[in-house]
This record gives structure tokens, sequence and C-alpha cells, in this order.
């Protein structure tokens, strides 16, 4: 806030923290479906989409929003009613908190704990649990299946995305986020500091692993058998209607812009721009500015990982249980594990 | 209250805004939805057909084994975690107990894998 030259109470602070995360979960999530999973797909499949609402479609997503909220809220006979009232609840809980140790810049961030990417981990496995609740609760078969098969995915993906970070706290040496882009800005490849340090380049393996996992773990084709709609419907989702159900989708979709959000952090630069940047325009890569520029920053690399996220979903066949389970086991595991022992040998043997 | 709560007040203010955001968009929305529950409509979705049978049915075992070696390796990160962000100041020697430590673990998947446990049947 010393950009503004105020003193703000906490509480006034705490306001203004809560209403940027709606910003920062709810615009971001918007903006991506529509560019992404509305047009962009339509492109990729020779056709032109939503044209109808608002110019391009623009307003389609309110279109939708309106349609789902006409829905009649229906409850399965057989449903535990409370756990399945509950269940959307925490899976939006889960993205709520998992925006909250992005920082945006230098001061814009919405708690800066030591812990940060450790915390972020923690709460990314809570919609694990609001989507077995869903499964579970429906009563329905495909609902049950569904939600196995979510939770035996996402737990065995969470592995490798868990190890692939570890890399990034090794070269950090943090796992604080800031600490994190300071990191890679004042890092130096050999003996160059031009660029910084963006971990993408000494931990590509780590990137690499990490964006399938995340593509894992959001359940995006190839990784959609959980909802594979060709046999089970939508999966867990089968029984929830109108709002209930937009929950889910809500909830998945910020997900995947809020991993984004962390995937440019730990191994793009998050809100800084290569040093030699700075240097031309020259402002301090740690000023006031980047509170204003940061989220732009960001924003620009968020669009980036989830163009990729995308590009992948509606590129690539589904893969079966089997195959992915053993993508998981077999082949994640083992290389980030390598991984973590390479990048720990190089730190301690040349540092 | 401390700085330190203070800072992870958040964490429960945060959740309470996700509650409250989902709460609020599904009340409002009951202003709008209309609510005609009817006999066919809540029954479960068997593809059209009455559904037989209770929906919670037994399900395969291999969930199990492979929840039991995801607690494996999720104990593992607890204590990797910390190692990686001290390891500057460690040296050689947090290298060496951590290599030894990552090889147990590894002989662990190798053994499941031996075993056949990570082969979906």
């Amino acid at each position: 806030m010393s950009l503004l030259a105020i003193e703000l109470a906490y509480w006034q602070i705490t306001v203004i923290k809560l209403v940027f995360s709606i910003v920062a979960v709810l615009i971001p999530a918007g903006a991506t479906v529509y560019l992404y999973l509305f047009k962009m797909v339509s492109f990729m499949q020779s056709r032109l989409g939503p044209m109808e609402a608002g110019p391009f479609g623009s307003l389609q997503l309110l279109a939708e929003l309106g349609k789902s909220a006409q829905k009649e809220d229906i409850f399965p006979e057989k449903a535990d009613r409370y756990v399945y009232a509950f269940a959307p609840y925490v899976v939006i809980v889960s993205s709520f908190l998992l925006v909250l140790v992005v920082p945006f810049g230098p001061n814009a961030m919405f708690a800066n704990y030591d812990t940060g990417i450790f915390f972020a981990l923690g709460v990314s496995s809570l919609s694990v649990i609001g989507i077995l609740m869903a499964g579970w609760a429906s009563a329905s078969k495909y609902s049950m299946l569904g939600g196995l098969r979510a939770a035996g995915q996402l737990i065995a993906y969470e592995l490798p995305m868990i190890l692939a970070v570890v890399g990034v706290v090794i070269q950090a040496g943090t796992m604080n986020m800031q600490g994190i882009v300071t990191a890679q800005i004042e890092g130096e490849i050999f003996g160059m500091g031009a660029l910084g340090n963006p971990f993408i380049l000494t931990q590509f393996m780590g990137f690499l692993i990490f964006m399938v996992a995340v593509q894992a773990e959001l359940t995006q084709t190839p990784f959609d058998m959980p909802i594979a709609e060709s046999e089970l419907v939508t999966g867990y989702m089968t029984e929830y209607s109108g709002f209930r159900f937009l929950m889910f989708f809500i909830g998945e979709f910020a997900t995947a812009n809020i991993f984004a959000f962390i995937a440019s952090t730990l191994f793009l630069g998050g809100w800084s721009v290569p040093p030699f940047v700075t240097d031309m325009i020259g402002i301090e890569a740690d000023s006031a500015w980047f509170d204003l520029l940061g989220p732009g920053v960001m924003a620009v690399k968020m669009l980036a990982i989830t163009f990729v996220i995308y590009w992948v979903r509606f590129t690539y066949p589904r893969f079966r249980e089997d195959q992915l389970q053993r993508l998981a086991w077999k082949l994640l595991i083992p290389l980030a594990l390598v991984n973590i022992v390479a990048t720990a040998v190089l730190k301690v043997v040349f540092v | 209250m401390s700085e330190f709560l203070r800072e992870y007040l958040l964490v429960l203010l945060f959740a309470l805004l996700g509650v409250a955001a989902v709460g609020g968009l599904i009340g409002l929305a009951s202003l709008l939805r209309p609510n005609r529950p009817s006999q066919g409509k809540v029954k479960n979705y068997e593809s059209g057909v009455n559904p037989t049978g209770t929906g919670w049915s037994q399900s395969q075992i291999r969930y199990y084994i492979f929840a039991l070696l995801f607690v494996m390796f999720d104990v593992e990160a607890v204590f990797i975690f910390p190692w990686a962000v001290r390891l500057e100041e460690l040296g050689y020697f947090g290298l060496g107990e951590m290599v030894i430590f990552i090889f147990i673990l590894t002989l662990g998947l190798v053994y499941a894998w031996r075993k056949g446990v990570l082969r979906w049947v």
C-alpha cells in the first residue's frame, strides 16, 4: 500500500484483499473460458463458436450464467443430502485458498507466507475431497465411479507435482513465493544476469513434469477419465444441476488459471520482467511500479500457460485408466526423483 | 493477536469468502429457479432406465493400494521440503543423507513395481 502513501488499518487492507481475491479468481476464469474454451476450440475445429450474445459472442458467459440460474436445483432421492449440497463449496474454497499465496507484485499480494508453495500444494488437494464428496453423496453408479477415478488420478499426479516443485525450492533456497521470484530476478546463467534466471531454463524437466501434473490435476483431456462423457456421463457431476453444477465448472477453470499463475511464478519469473528490460526502461525491479505492472505481466504469462493447457486439451485423445496410472508411477515420479537428485548435486557442487 | 496469527487469519477469511460466494450465488438463483419436484425427476440417473440396486456399490481394491503408495511418498515430501530450503547450508553432508533417503524410497517403489501392484489390472 506504499504506492498510495496512505496508511490503512488492518481491516481496511483485509477488505481490499478480499475484493481483489474475487477479481483474481473470477475475471481470469471468465476470460480464459471465453478466449480458449469458446473461441479457440471453435477455430481449431473450423467453426465460429458463440456469435449471437454480444460482439463475437463475448457476452455468452453471462447468458450461460442466466441459463444456469433458472435451472431447478434437484437433489436425487437417495443422495446424502448434506454432503451433496456441501461438495461444491469445498471445490470453490480450494480455489480461493490457492490464490492466497500468489504474488502479483513486490507488495501486491494477498499473503506472504514463508511456506508459500507448500501451502499452495496443500490446499490444492482440498478439491479432491470436494470431488470425492460429490461422487459419494450422489449415490449414483456413474458418480461413484467418477469420484473414485478422480481421487485415484489426483493422488497419482499430486506426487509428480510436489516432487517437481522441490527442484525449484532447491534452486531458490526458499519456499516463499516472493523469494522464488526474487531468486529468479537476481539469478545468473553462466555469469550473465541480463535474463535473470527464470527457472524454466534450469528446471526444464521440472517444468514439464509440473505442467503434465497440472493437466491431470485439473482433469483436462487427455486426463479426463473421471468425467469421461462417453462412459460415465459426467462422472462425479452427473446428478448435479443448475448453479451447483456450474460451481464445479467455475472451480475447475478458476483453479486452472491459478495453477497457471503458480507455474509462472515458479518457472517464468512471476510478476517480474527480465532485468535487461528493467534496465532499459529505467525502473528498479522491486519498485512500486511493479505493483501496477505486475498483474499485467502475470496475466500475459498466465494466458500463455493456459493456452498450452487448452491446446493440449483439444488436441489429444483420452488416456485409458491404466495408461495414466502407468505414466504417473512409472515415468513421472522416477523422473522427478532423478531431477531432485541432479538439482541437489549441481547446487552443492557448484555453489 | 500476534502478527503471525494475523497473517494466517486470512486463510480463514478467504475460506469464508469462498463459502459466502457459493452460498450467495445459489441463494440468488433460488429467486429465479422453479421448484417442482416429481417422482421421475429425483430418481438417480442410470441412462434413462430405473436404477437397480444401490449406488454405493463395492469398488476395486486397487484404489486402496495406490492410496497406500501415495501416503508413502507424501510423507517423504514433507521431509524433502525443509531439506531443500536449507541445502546450501547443509552442503555435502545434507546431500549425502538425502541421496540415501531417496534411494531407500526408490527401493520401495521398485519393490511395488516388481510385485506388480503398479499394473492396473
